[in-house]
């Protein structure tokens, strides 16, 4: 997988930093040493190839972000909780991902097998995902509807930790590989811009999962349900609107996209950890506020956002920045429009 | 620690013996726990050792709790960056006082440039992001604490990357008492930085009081209870809260130059990246919003925790031979994530105004009940 990049070296360290090293920062002290300033390209190459490739891996990563994010931005648009465990639930995800991945032996499979098993991984990390964050509203959110508004954000940092605890017994407590599933050949033409195999997968299952989840919440009763909870859950109440239900239907799709977006994980980026979650919970959250919390079409911009400033930071100031020029940005951003990009502006009300 | 300070007024104040000591422990809970405190090294050869100074960081975490506190506690604002300040305050205090730079100014001088510096910082961060609603703050300050870990990290030139900054002198260096050598005794003896610590601590928790009574603090508490009707009723909300902000981060600034001053080194960036922030704030929502002694207890049940329960609780399995082939699924500190969010979780349900409310707001949440 190193060397499968020889046409365009550089480009090639590039990418293999950003999806190496991205989803769970190194904690072991002194590691980030390694990269030391005289070690990075003296001044980065300024084709219009190269910002082309970057472009293309942060949308692709951006695409993933996204799908994180929707979990967080619905759960915040319909209760208004910050929902700290998503990003956790999501390692749990992967961490199922990758047990059925061994259990069934999917690294030695022919090609038709190996897409049919990772529809299957989807659908079933979807449905294991979508069913826990269902019971952890029951459980833990639920009687806290009417607490003061800290009492549910720590509840679910509370989460998080127990999540945390059981991807640690999972797992151990070093990053696993994620086995290559996919084959690593270029689908573009020439030996410019790569596009393999696993971006298409990002694309093919992110596209249409968003498609799906704006035709839900637009056209079909439980949307129109979800949208009226979302504005006023009294006068849903009120109009006979079930709003427990929709609640639980709610916390159940952000948890399948989680679920879906874990196996994508595994598969594009192939290590996962039991702290995986923190890191990518946080890029997803801030995409989500972003584009405006609460916002659907906000958290893919948001995501897209994220995915790009990530990549060509990476790329034009080095990876070790990443972080901060994110959140610099979010920063400057929310100071000029407090609502995110696609928020509504809300008015105090008496 | 110490029981809940009640609100009954002493009826038995005559009461003599037992009962008599029982409502003087109960009214003057502060006052017994300094005593202790401070008499405790004296008698206890342990506080000498590692356990003095395990103790001298679980004060400088009060302080920073306390900190904290003013912000979500007394003026409602979510605020999930504070080790960024608590960092702030430790590198300062190191490039004002490590042989490295060329300052080297004393422990004193540092701690109160180190601390406005803090406090100005604060300033400067919350001026433009204060007219921003709850959550989007809360994700302005945790993004801030990521932010300047990063920079910590990177500014190698600057802040000695991962490996920090050291050696930070130990306060009163080079100053002579009557004889005695007040930073070599700081050196040694590790009771001098305890009985520091809980100097500072005790002058926290006065200043808080104080400021919990004063036209500020009132202010702080009708801009949490409802802002609208705070600004009607002439308080200027931006100002109020940027005082918050700005008290905030002078206090976790001080328990930053106390913290880099008991270690002598700043310790590596990741000493302040945002799970010490989650800590600090589950620490002040635990033991009770707004309220001084529940700060304090939480802090002593989170760190307690850490650093005496689950150690205790390992080498006891070990003795007891339950676990002989080290699985970590029967050792305590396996465990140790799930215990701390299933309690957060627990207490959250059951509790959700801490442990020691503050008195307000256990008034306000009977007055729903009834």
């Amino acid at each position: 997988m190193v060397n499968r990049r020889v046409a365009v070296p550089q480009m090639a360290q590039h990418q293999q930093t950003l999806r190496g090293k991205t989803p769970a920062p190194p904690v072991v002290p002194g590691s980030w040493k390694t990269v030391s300033s005289s070690q990075l390209p003296e001044s980065p190459p300024v084709s219009a190839q190269f910002f082309l490739q970057q472009c293309l891996i942060g949308l692709t990563n951006g695409a993933l972000v996204a799908l994180v994010a929707l979990g967080y931005t619905m759960v915040y648009g319909i209760i208004g909780l910050i929902n700290f465990a998503h990003g956790d639930l999501i390692m749990l995800g992967a961490c199922l991902a990758l047990s059925l991945v061994t259990a069934f032996g999917l690294a030695t499979a022919g090609p038709t097998a190996t897409w049919l098993g990772i529809a299957m991984l989807i659908v079933a990390c979807g449905l294991f995902c979508g069913t826990l964050n269902v019971c952890v509203d029951r459980i833990v959110y639920k009687p806290l509807r009417n607490a003061p508004k800290l009492a549910p954000l720590v509840s679910a940092i509370g989460v998080s930790f127990i999540f945390m605890n059981i991807g640690l017994f999972w797992l151990g407590p070093s990053d696993r590989s994620f086995p290559e599933l996919l084959p690593s050949t270029n689908l573009l033409p020439g030996e410019g811009l790569q596009f393999t195999w696993k971006d298409l997968l990002v694309l093919v299952v992110v596209v249409p999962l968003m498609l799906a989840l704006s035709l839900l919440v637009q056209t079909t009763r439980l949307g129109r349900a979800m949208r009226a909870v979302s504005q006023d859950p009294t006068a849903a109440a009120l109009v006979g609107v079930d709003v427990d239900r929709v609640i639980a239907a709610t916390f159940f799709i952000g948890g399948a996209l989680g679920g879906a977006a874990s196996v994508i994980y595994g598969l594009y980026i192939n290590t996962i950890g039991f702290q995986m979650g923190f890191q990518n919970g946080l890029y997803a959250f801030t995409a989500a506020v972003l584009g405006g919390i609460g916002s659907i079409p906000g958290a893919v911009v948001g995501g897209l956002v994220i995915g790009l400033v990530r990549s060509l930071s990476s790329a034009y100031v080095g990876e070790r920045w990443t972080g901060a020029i994110v959140f610099a940005i979010l920063i400057v951003i929310l100071v000029f429009r407090p609502e995110g990009l696609l928020g509504r502006r809300t008015k105090e009300k008496v | 620690m110490t029981p809940a300070p009640s609100n009954l007024p002493s009826q038995n104040s005559t009461a003599s013996g037992w009962a008599g000591i029982r409502e003087f422990v109960r009214e003057r809970w502060d006052l017994v726990a300094l005593v202790v405190l401070a008499v405790a090294p004296l008698v206890v050869p342990a506080l000498g050792g590692a356990l003095g100074g395990q103790v001298t960081t679980l004060f400088i975490y009060c302080i920073l709790a306390l900190g904290l506190n003013v912000m979500v506690g007394y003026t409602g604002l979510v605020h999930l960056g504070i080790a960024a300040f608590f960092g702030i305050g430790a590198y300062l205090m190191a490039i004002l006082t490590v042989p490295m730079y060329p300052f080297q100014i004393g422990f004193l001088a540092a701690t109160i440039v180190s601390v406005l510096a803090t406090a100005g910082i604060g300033l400067a961060l919350g001026a433009p992001t204060l007219r921003l609603r709850g959550d989007y703050l809360a994700i302005v300050t945790l993004g801030f604490g990521e932010v300047v870990k990063v920079t910590l990290r990177n500014l190698e030139q600057i802040t000695g990357g991962m490996k920090g900054l050291n050696p930070v002198p130990p306060p009163g260096a080079g100053v002579k008492v009557g004889g005695l050598d007040l930073g070599l005794a700081f050196a040694i003896d590790p009771r001098w930085f305890y009985y520091l610590a809980l100097l500072a601590l005790a002058g926290v928790v006065v200043a808080m009081r104080r400021l919990e009574q004063s036209r500020l603090g009132r202010a702080w508490v009708a801009v949490r209870e409802d802002e609208l009707a705070a600004s009607a009723m002439g308080i200027s909300a931006t100002r109020v809260k940027l005082s918050a902000f700005a008290m905030s981060s002078a206090v976790a600034g001080l328990a930053g130059c106390l913290y880099a001053a008991s270690l002598s080194t700043t310790a590596d960036p990741n000493a302040y990246d945002f799970n010490r922030s989650i800590m600090v704030l589950c620490a002040v929502i635990l033991g009770g919003l707004g309220s001084i002694p529940g700060t304090i207890l939480g802090v002593a049940i989170l760190v307690g925790f850490d650093t005496v329960l689950a150690p205790w609780a390992d080498s006891w399995i070990q003795q007891m031979n339950i676990n002989p082939t080290g699985s970590s699924l029967l050792s305590f500190s396996g465990w140790r994530l799930a215990i701390f969010g299933l309690a957060l979780v627990l207490v959250m349900r059951y509790r959700p105004e801490g442990l020691v409310p503050s008195r307000r707001l256990a008034a306000e949440l009977h007055e729903d009940h009834a």
